[in-house]
């Protein structure tokens, strides 16, 4: 079992990246590689044209890293937490009060770890990333199982510092609307491999269509004889939500087609949208399966 | 701002931890001293106990002896019937101090059955002619309660020559002068082996050792930091036991206190390496707490903590006496009531070390830090 394969991937300095893909695509595995927390069975890693090889110190005070779901001792305080990691790159306290400032915990500075949010926790790991002033930011899951106000928050922190530091960023996400608000480039991966990268205006113009139209069908979808239709790109039905999914060149051409075809055949359209395509759409269309089960 | 010192950063997790956790508090202060309170007391104040016999008196002929002993004797009607009525009678002596004994009037299958309970050891049966006790030979509670009772009641004084009595109730040969050196360092082993493993493995689970070896921390200094906290939080639980032995038993230590600090320091070294070799590879802290409990539990038992180990059988206690809790029990001990010095004890204090020292090192080479 190979949870990375056959992956060939550079990063520009000062690029948000986003590695986006379901649970199990290799994500992590990647990112832990590149933090030099696994090591790969073949292949290279460069970071900043560095091998991990005898560079170890360096590197470490270059990076960044917030891991999926990491936990504080219970009995710590929010700003113990952050002295104790900054004393390890060597930075003194102004700094970890700049950082309490931009992970906004000042009112959290003295409670105890165990006692913050999830969202507050998450922001504390991001702080901790944050606080050598990272050439490169490594970020696993930051938002993964946040309420939308958190997850907003902690994009808000990212834009943020974005705006203000030459940094490059490695993202992984599930959420494609992480993905397309935080990055510049994304990179879709399935099952250990990269399956499409891009802008996100890129991946979504070159892959097939650009249109949607899904309904509902009330009776056999196959009876509508739009397997055939010039304007069709592809068909997909999804037989336990009952839902028809159909990639069309164009809405405008499609829609009074698939109109006639239900008023002959007898079969209604329940829930009938149209829409542009979305990441999710995409990851459909690349692999027959959604990015979010 | 200063800049800080990531050793010391390290140090004061362990510091704060300790305050502010009021369960690690209480196990590591509270329960020693107050066991030492508990054992000690129980222990040491027995002379003061009643001892219950069953007695079974005949209805028709009495025995003039036993009667004349019991004449004396103060008769306690049980009000509520929740047990026989009884007579209790003290047997003063001035060198073995005070043993009351109290006669709970029964027949022959009650006396069974509060010997079977333990709530007796012995059944005194009267017959006009002779009083007939039935105990368990092997038994020494109920030999020694035989042997003073029936003289006792023989001839109302005790047989033995009280003059060739002699009291040892000096300090150093109390059981709480056994007991002291003996709750120290299981406190060591405990603290050492649950504070260092368990935090190990609690970190690793929570993958916060995995996030701060990400950073450029040493990991020399991480692992010393355990040491030293742990160290220091050693000698103040140390400290505080025996200060509560001294004011509250009096006891005192015999021997050198440079030698009671260098097994002290030697036992450290041992159970913190030893500490670091169980925690070296899992992260599962029910795995731990097994790997844990394997090791204290068996030493906590076998190394002469509450008891001398040479109540077990011939053939392990060369085994027993090798294991390290062993090692350092008997050793403080001796320092404590043989008054021994450091020659006495530095074998055992460079064994101790050096057991520590490698499975420091096989530890380290096996320690799975992400």
């Amino acid at each position: 079992m190979r949870a990375v394969d056959g992956l060939d991937l550079n990063i520009r300095e000062g690029e948000f990246l986003a590695l986006l893909g379901p649970n199990g695509a290799g994500k992590t595995t990647l990112v832990e590689m590149v933090e030099g927390l696994q090591k790969q069975d073949s292949g290279e890693i460069r970071i900043m044209g560095l091998p991990w090889k005898g560079h170890e110190v360096y590197l470490r005070s270059q990076l960044g890293i917030s891991l999926q779901e990491t936990r504080f001792i219970d009995k710590l305080r929010t700003r113990e937490i952050l002295e104790l990691f900054a004393s390890f790159h060597h930075i003194d306290g102004s700094r970890v009060d700049q950082v309490i400032e931009m992970i906004r915990l000042k009112d959290k500075s003295r409670a105890f770890t165990v006692n913050l949010s999830g969202g507050q926790r998450q922001r504390l790991a991001l702080g901790i990333a944050l606080l050598n002033e990272p050439s490169i930011l490594l970020l696993d899951e930051p938002t993964t199982g946040l309420d939308p106000n958190s997850r907003h928050e902690i994009w808000d922190i990212l834009m943020e510092f974005k705006r203000n530091q030459m940094t490059t960023m490695i993202l992984t996400t599930h959420y494609m609307d992480e993905a397309s608000f935080l990055c510049d480039r994304i990179v879709i991966m399935d099952q250990g491999k990269i399956i499409a990268q891009g802008g996100l205006d890129e991946l979504l113009s070159q892959n097939q269509s650009d249109e949607i139209i899904e309904f509902f069908p009330s009776g056999d979808p196959g009876k509508l004889g739009i397997e055939s239709m010039p304007w069709l790109k592809k068909y997909s039905f999804d037989s336990d939500r009952n839902k028809v999914t159909l990639f069309v060149t164009e809405i405008l051409t499609a829609l009074p087609d698939i109109m006639k075809q239900s008023e002959v055949r007898g079969i209604g359209m329940g829930g009938l949208t149209c829409r542009t395509m979305t990441l999710d759409d995409l990851f459909i269309s690349l692999t027959g399966r959604r990015l979010v089960e | 701002m200063m800049k800080r010192n990531s050793l010391i950063q390290l140090i004061l997790i362990h510091y704060r931890e300790f305050i502010r956790e009021p369960g690690i508090l209480f196990w590591s202060i509270i329960f020693p001293v107050s066991m030492a309170w508990v054992l000690g007391i129980a222990f040491s104040k027995q002379n003061e106990t009643v001892q219950q016999v069953a007695l079974i008196e005949d209805p028709i002929a009495q025995n003039k002896e036993l009667r004349q002993f019991l004449s004396d004797a103060e008769y306690v009607n049980n009000p509520e019937k929740e047990g026989p009525d009884y007579y209790e009678k003290t047997i003063q002596n001035e060198k073995l101090g005070k043993t009351s004994y109290r006669f709970l009037e029964t027949d022959m299958d009650g006396g069974l059955l509060l010997l079977k309970r333990g709530q007796v050891n012995l059944i005194l049966k009267e017959y006009p002619d002779s009083v007939v006790y039935f105990f368990d030979p092997v038994n020494p509670q109920a030999k020694m309660a035989y042997v003073m009772l029936s003289s006792a009641i023989k001839n109302e004084h005790l047989v033995y020559e009280t003059a060739s009595i002699s009291p040892l109730t000096q300090r150093g040969n109390r059981y709480i002068d056994f007991l002291i050196p003996g709750l120290m360092v299981m406190g060591v082993m405990n603290s050492l082996l649950w504070g260092i493993s368990y935090a190990l493995i609690e970190m690793r689970s929570k993958k916060l050792m995995r996030r701060m070896v990400a950073t450029p921390m040493k990991r020399s200094e991480f692992l010393i930091s355990f040491f030293v906290a742990r160290l220091s939080i050693t000698i103040i639980e140390a400290t505080l036991l025996l200060s509560f032995a001294f004011v509250y038993f009096h006891i005192s230590i015999q021997g050198s206190i440079p030698a009671m600090i260098l097994i002290f320091l030697a036992g450290n070294i041992a159970f913190s390496g030893i500490a670091i070799l169980i925690s070296s590879r899992t992260a599962n802290s029910r795995i731990g707490t097994g790997l844990i409990n394997v090791i204290t539990l068996p030493m906590t038992i076998l190394s002469g903590v509450f008891f001398s180990y040479h109540n077990f059988p011939d053939k392990v206690i060369p085994v027993i006496q090798k294991l390290p809790l062993t090692m350092m029990a008997d050793s403080t001990r001796s320092v404590f009531i043989e008054g021994a010095g450091i020659a006495q004890v530095s074998l055992n204090a460079l064994i101790l070390s050096l057991l520590g020292i490698i499975c420091f090192i096989i530890g380290l080479r096996t320690f799975k830090w992400y």
